[in-house]
């Protein structure tokens, strides 16, 4: 226990008299990092809001409204109804009578509501308005809708929540191809770094070669250099994002766009994720990136 | 102990450096190996250090074929043969007995193992008074000797050394042999690869000369050169 300890110590001093040996390849490995993650984590936070304001919002359209044709029968209706009560995922039907429509819109037009007072006839078709359990059932429901008869429109808000989706499924796929070549090229960066250090120890690792070090033994310190570039390199992200979030949200919060962000998420909520997350892929990246190095460079 | 059975190795670039290599050399024996440069002494010690893989043949070691041992435990093999160079291949920025015990830190040798043994290994090669000399102070014969206490720190079975007088003078030579023949005499096999006749012709041992890669002399009690 104690001789692996002492191993390890000793590899840990070695990772970082290697990193300290190339400075300035050093500095760009964990730059390299640094602004992976960064885009990495600006992307994650915009996501979670997305995410957030979609959840929030998601209340206001659960609710499909279909218009019924002039010429139906209230046998139709009633049919109608009942249909509807009985698929999945709707919590309540509320028939709106032409009356009932036309004073919604009398006192949404408020004022102006006198403009309605001449209509020679209510022009307001019959409806109902059906209250969903959750925005999931909307498409089920919609197509189950269209296969009645007596039915004019079906509106229903989705639209919108689809579009938010689609949006953020764009900036996700987007910003996953560029998260994606940055950490390539900090792979890259890193194995170079880790290249130059296995080149200043050449003379060493051959002597060890033929004492019979394991490779294991050998590699372990590039490793470990590896593993403090990744490591630095996402902890100044992590407080880099962090702090930035939390100034946009200050920000936000003293002009009085309260409304903004009470749509975000704070930052003490996600901060945990976000070290974890960001931890794992710069340690991740930087144990690759000497892997590659030693693959090529490190024949035992 | 070990055995050389049809040994071929041909290098990518299509150079045959060895051709049908048949030995046998028993434990505690001290064999010279000589021949001109490109003879293929150099391939035939990197086949025994596991660096270069021979194109056929098979390859026994303590009655293990070595040919066929897995990259993982090609460390455990190197343990059992000290290596000594020509170039001596001594870290500069670490003193005579960092030099010895790095070859015990490697393989995970506790601090109280090292503690004892180096010491005993430095005083065996006459260098304990230059213990904590760093490898620029010393003289050639001195590093020779820091590379010899590092080869059999591990106790080795076999050492080889490949050219071990090469960059000394007859003198610092001789001393270097004597010593040798101590470790030798202790029980460990040792194998030298040399070009230096009145070391060979002096010490009346076994000589295998290469050719073109093949063996083309296998003396008991040889010298160097035959002809001449």
């Amino acid at each position: 226990m104690t001789m692996k300890f002492r191993i390890l110590k000793s590899m840990i001093k070695q990772g970082f008299v290697g990193m300290w040996r190339n400075r300035m390849m050093s500095l760009a490995s964990i730059g390299s990092v640094t602004s992976a993650l960064m885009i990495l984590g600006m992307v994650l936070i915009l996501i979670l809001n997305i995410n957030n304001v979609t959840n929030m919002t998601k209340e206001q359209f659960d609710e499909i409204h279909i218009y019924l044709k002039e010429d139906i029968t209230d046998e139709q209706i009633n049919t109608i109804e009942d249909e509807i009560q009985n698929y999945e995922g709707v919590l309540s039907v509320v028939f709106q009578s032409k009356e009932q429509a036309l004073e919604i819109m009398k006192n949404r037009w408020g004022e102006e509501s006198d403009l309605l007072n001449g209509l020679e006839e209510n022009p307001f078709p019959q409806s109902y308005i059906i209250q969903l359990e959750d925005i999931k059932y909307a498409d089920n429901v919609v197509s189950n809708l269209e296969g009645l008869s007596g039915i004019d429109k079906i509106k229903y808000f989705k639209d919108i929540v689809k579009r938010i989706i689609s949006v953020s499924n764009v900036i996700k796929s987007g910003s996953l191809i560029v998260i994606g070549i940055l950490m390539l090229i900090s792979i890259f960066i890193i194995s170079n770094t880790i290249k130059i250090t296995v080149a200043a120890r050449k003379k060493e690792i051959n002597i060890m070669k033929y004492v019979g070090a394991t490779n294991g033994y050998i590699r372990g310190p590039f490793i470990i250099e590896g593993i403090l570039l990744g490591t630095i390199g996402s902890a100044l992200a992590v407080i880099l994002v962090d702090v930035a979030y939390q100034y946009i949200y200050k920000i936000l919060n003293n002009r009085l766009y309260v409304f903004v962000t009470s749509y975000m998420v704070p930052s003490d909520d996600i901060f945990i994720d976000v070290v974890i997350i960001f931890m794992t892929i710069g340690i991740g990246i930087g144990i690759l990136g000497s892997i590659i190095s030693l693959r090529r460079f490190l024949r035992v | 102990m070990i055995i050389f059975k049809n040994i071929i190795k041909e290098y990518n670039n299509g150079v045959k450096a060895l051709n049908n290599i048949n030995l046998h050399i028993s434990k505690g024996e001290f064999v010279f190996v000589v021949g001109s440069s490109g003879a293929g002494k150099s391939t035939l010690i990197k086949l025994l250090l596991k660096e270069v893989e021979p194109t056929s043949g098979k390859l026994f070691f303590n009655k293990k074929d070595i040919t066929k041992v897995k990259n993982r435990k090609v460390p455990i093999i190197r343990r059992k043969i000290g290596v000594v160079f020509q170039d001596f291949r001594l870290l500069p920025n670490k003193t005579v007995y960092e030099n010895v015990a790095f070859a015990k830190e490697i393989i995970g040798a506790s601090a109280k193992e090292i503690r004892r043994q180096v010491p005993i290994v430095l005083s065996m090669v006459g260098l304990s008074k230059k213990a904590n000399s760093y490898p620029n102070q010393l003289s050639g014969g001195e590093k020779q000797r820091v590379s010899i206490a590092r080869a059999i720190v591990n106790n080795p079975t076999v050492l080889i050394a490949d050219e071990p007088t090469g960059n000394l003078d007859p003198e610092t030579a001789g001393d270097i042999m004597d010593l040798i023949m101590q470790i030798n005499r202790r029980g460990t096999t040792v194998i030298m690869a040399t070009h230096a006749k009145d070391i060979v012709d002096s010490m009346q041992r076994r000589v295998i000369a290469l050719s073109k890669g093949k063996v083309v002399r296998d003396d008991q009690r040889g010298v160097y050169d035959h002809e001449v």
